[in-house]
């Protein structure tokens, strides 16, 4: 048993926390926040360059990280600084599918940065089922055109191409017969718009679009780069909830009503209390789901560090903003736009309610 | 024991619905429904329309143009209106002021302002917090200096809430450092329009800017807009703290909040089934529900105490307490309800854009509401000082 990281891991963990830091202000955020993409190219360009990227993915692969571990490090470390940058789809989504599929030419320009992508899944009725697919493929030549509708597409205003799902056979939520697609973005049609967390999604259109086929069995891919998305996004998830500590901490230490510090109240301590014991309960969840992203009973380590993320997510939002009071209302202080992300995270890859009967289901089998 | 509303009440309300069925406007209630805020326009004219059936002021005596009713009508009539989607009153004149002025304000001041108050001449707004002075308000820092004829008035009051739509402020003002902090503070009435106000919005975590800071420098005040004594402001607030708590559990917008839920439920899907057949959802839903029904008694044991004539105690702390957490709990719900659709941000929706909302038009507004609503369990009195309070008296240490 070792909790230590390498000495690789710390170096790059230094490296991404002091890049961030100096990078994440106010300005950055809102210069995300008003552009089309949902993020900073600037910024993005840096991640690239320092190999943040690569360390998603193995060596076999182009990369020089990959493990579960790894991502882990990566996201706690975004999320710390609040990054909104689309590490998760053009690369975890995007770059894990065509790793999966032999497309190591696209992939290279994924690593190095120079290449946005999107997956387009969830469907308007999917909710968070990953097998259920209704949009339809036709063949048409050599290639395919494909109809239907994709919801709450991330990065996909930001994205050259999107690899699209479709159904080749079966029922609406059979696991078999998924198919895999690539799309030129440009020939979809995009509604654009802002996520409460930060950075851009679209609402999809597809109408007899032309589409190349990379898979015509793709849930065993789907599912794993899920799993390796979900880890990250519970990652990312701790990291806000150590930024968020560190606000609510300070504020409890410096803010004074009834002449001293409100910290010095017993019930706000106990309150706080409990928030650092869930905190250090997310941290060994993410940890556990590291340690089993490539293992056999993955989706059952799946659905249980994503349900307790989500409900300590809940705790840590409504606690942090009730400790800080009205100014943990404000859009001028650095928690609202912490809050709103963390909050998001449980409308990703399943929210607690829906890892809870999956944990159950999966652990009954 | 009975449960029931007498006959004279049961009449009392069909009269209530009958007068809602008539003359609420449809354009009013759609834009509740969908979460988005009124205009002022909007706001006036809902005024407008319950003033000219004697109706807008539910709390005042009949002598000063109010209705006269009892706290059971009152309940009866806020609960109709909430059920109905009707905006709700806006309280800082005619249940926060209005008060005030019949119990401790001059004749003259009854005579100016309770009128303007009904007819829509004046918005108020409320000056009490500041940024050094939430919990513990008695600590307030602005201050009024007298000067001949006038008060001077520097200072910052914050969390001014629709302080962007209102020309008069009733702040509390710190005209005394001498003694206990309570013992300083004076009431006083002041125009928004006078040289050295300034309103500041303010933008909160969804998005909307309904609050805001108003900055006050060497701001004169004539001193006949001194309400009472000076220095005895405190004791004006504490009254208008106590007065004003008829609605506080929130009943009525619970009730709407969970139908709404129910509705959403059966339409969003989670597998095969709708969400209301998820047995893990659907459970979470009944606590709540079941709350609630126990709330809407302990809300009505409450009223009917005080239309007794039984001033309020503890309950009113416990009915805040209990009923903004209910609130928030379906709130968190609702957003859970609507899955990823929770997702994109729909603030200019608050504001009444015309472009259809992304995904199902119930969706758009239920991130913002629950984040917008983290507010009732810190406005008002937090609901820890509302713990305090209810402590101290239940243990008399």
């Amino acid at each position: 048993m070792n909790f230590e990281l390498s000495d690789e891991a710390r170096m790059l963990q230094d490296g991404l926390r002091r890049f961030l830091s100096g990078t994440y202000d106010k300005a950055t955020r809102e210069a995300a926040t008003a552009s089309t993409t949902g993020f900073v190219p600037k910024v993005w360009a840096g991640l690239a360059e320092m190999g943040v990227i690569g360390a998603l993915f193995s060596e076999r692969e182009g990369g020089f990280g990959g493990t579960g571990f790894d991502i882990a490090l990566v996201f706690e470390e975004l999320g710390r600084a609040g990054a909104v940058d689309p590490l998760i789809d053009s690369g975890i989504l995007g770059g894990g599918l065509l790793s999966a599929f032999g497309q190591d030419g696209m992939l290279e320009g994924v690593i190095d940065g120079s290449v946005h992508l999107a997956l387009a899944h969830a469907e308007p009725d999917s909710r968070y089922d990953l097998a259920r697919v209704t949009t339809t493929a036709e063949r048409d030549g050599d290639g395919w055109r494909l109809s239907g509708r994709k919801a709450v597409v991330a990065n996909a205003p930001a994205a050259e191409r999107i690899l699209v799902t479709a159904r080749l056979s079966g029922g609406p939520a059979d696991r078999a017969g998924i198919g895999l697609f690539l799309v030129e973005a440009d020939a979809l049609t995009l509604r654009p718009y802002p996520l409460a967390g930060g950075g851009m999604a679209a609402e999809i259109a597809l109408d007899g679009t032309p589409a190349i086929l990379l898979s015509d069995d793709a849930f065993a891919a789907l599912a794993r780069v899920h799993a390796r998305a979900t880890l990250a996004i519970c990652a990312e998830a701790l990291g806000l909830m150590e930024a968020i500590r560190a606000l609510t901490t300070d504020y409890l230490r410096t803010r004074k009503q009834f002449g001293q510090p409100i910290g010095k109240f017993q019930v706000l301590q106990h309150r706080m209390a409990d928030v650092l014991i869930e905190i250090e309960q997310s941290r060994s969840a993410v940890l556990n789901l590291a340690g089993h992203i490539d293992a056999e009973d993955r989706d059952r380590h799946v659905s249980a560090t994503k349900n307790l993320i989500g409900n300590a997510a809940r705790l840590v939002v409504e606690e942090s903003i009730q400790m800080h009071g009205g100014i943990g209302m404000t859009q001028e202080y650095d928690l609202a736009h912490l809050a709103r992300r963390l909050t998001m995270v449980d409308h990703r890859f399943g929210d607690a309610l829906h890892h809870l009967e999956r944990f159950i289901a999966l652990s009954e089998a | 024991m009975n449960l029931d509303y007498t006959d004279a009440q049961k009449a009392f309300r069909e009269e209530v619905r009958t007068f809602l069925d008539e003359k609420l406007p449809e354009r009013l209630t759609d834009r509740g429904r969908a979460g988005r805020a009124l205009t002022k326009a909007d706001h006036e004219a809902w005024h407008a329309i319950l003033n000219d059936r004697g109706w807008l002021a539910g709390n005042w005596p009949v002598d000063f143009g109010g209705t006269g009713w009892d706290a059971v009508q009152r309940h009866i009539f806020e609960d109709e209106m909430t059920r109905a989607g009707a905006p709700r009153i806006v309280p800082f004149g005619l249940a926060m002021l209005g008060p005030v002025l019949q119990k401790f304000g001059s004749k003259a001041q009854q005579d100016h302002y309770l009128p303007r108050i009904l007819n829509g001449d004046d918005w108020w707004c409320q000056g009490y917090s500041e940024p050094g002075a939430g919990s513990d308000l008695a600590s307030l820092r602005c201050e009024a200096v007298r000067d001949g004829d006038h008060y001077v008035v520097n200072g910052q009051k914050t969390w001014t809430t629709l302080g962007q739509y209102a020309n008069m402020i009733f702040c509390l003002v710190r005209t005394s450092r001498e003694g206990k902090p309570q013992e300083g503070i004076s009431f006083l009435l002041i125009d928004m329009e006078t040289p050295g106000v300034e309103v500041r919005p303010i933008v909160l975590i969804d998005g909307s800017a309904e609050v805001n800071e108003v900055w006050f420098s060497d701001v004169r005040v004539p001193v006949e807009n001194l309400v009472g004594k000076e220095n005895e402001g405190w004791t004006y607030a504490k009254y208008l703290l106590t007065h004003e708590r008829t609605n506080i559990a929130g009943v009525g917008f619970a009730n709407a909040g969970l139908e709404t839920l129910k509705r959403i439920a059966r339409a969003e899907r989670d597998g095969d089934r709708p969400l209301i057949e998820n047995p893990h959802f659907a459970a979470r839903m009944a606590r709540v529900e079941i709350d609630l029904m126990a709330m809407a008694t302990t809300n009505l044991r409450v009223v009917s105490a005080a239309a007794a004539g039984q001033a309020p105690g503890a309950e009113s702390s416990m009915l805040k307490v209990k009923g903004t957490t209910l609130r928030q709990e379906i709130n968190a719900l609702t957003r859970t309800a609507v899955g990823p659709y929770a997702m994109p941000f729909q603030s200019e929706a608050v504001e009444g854009s015309n472009e259809a909302p992304i995904g199902p038009d119930y969706a758009a507004q239920a991130t913002a509401q629950y984040l917008n609503n983290r507010k009732l369990s810190i406005y008002g009195g937090s609901n820890e000082v509302q713990r305090t309070i209810i402590a101290k008296i239940l243990l008399e240490l």
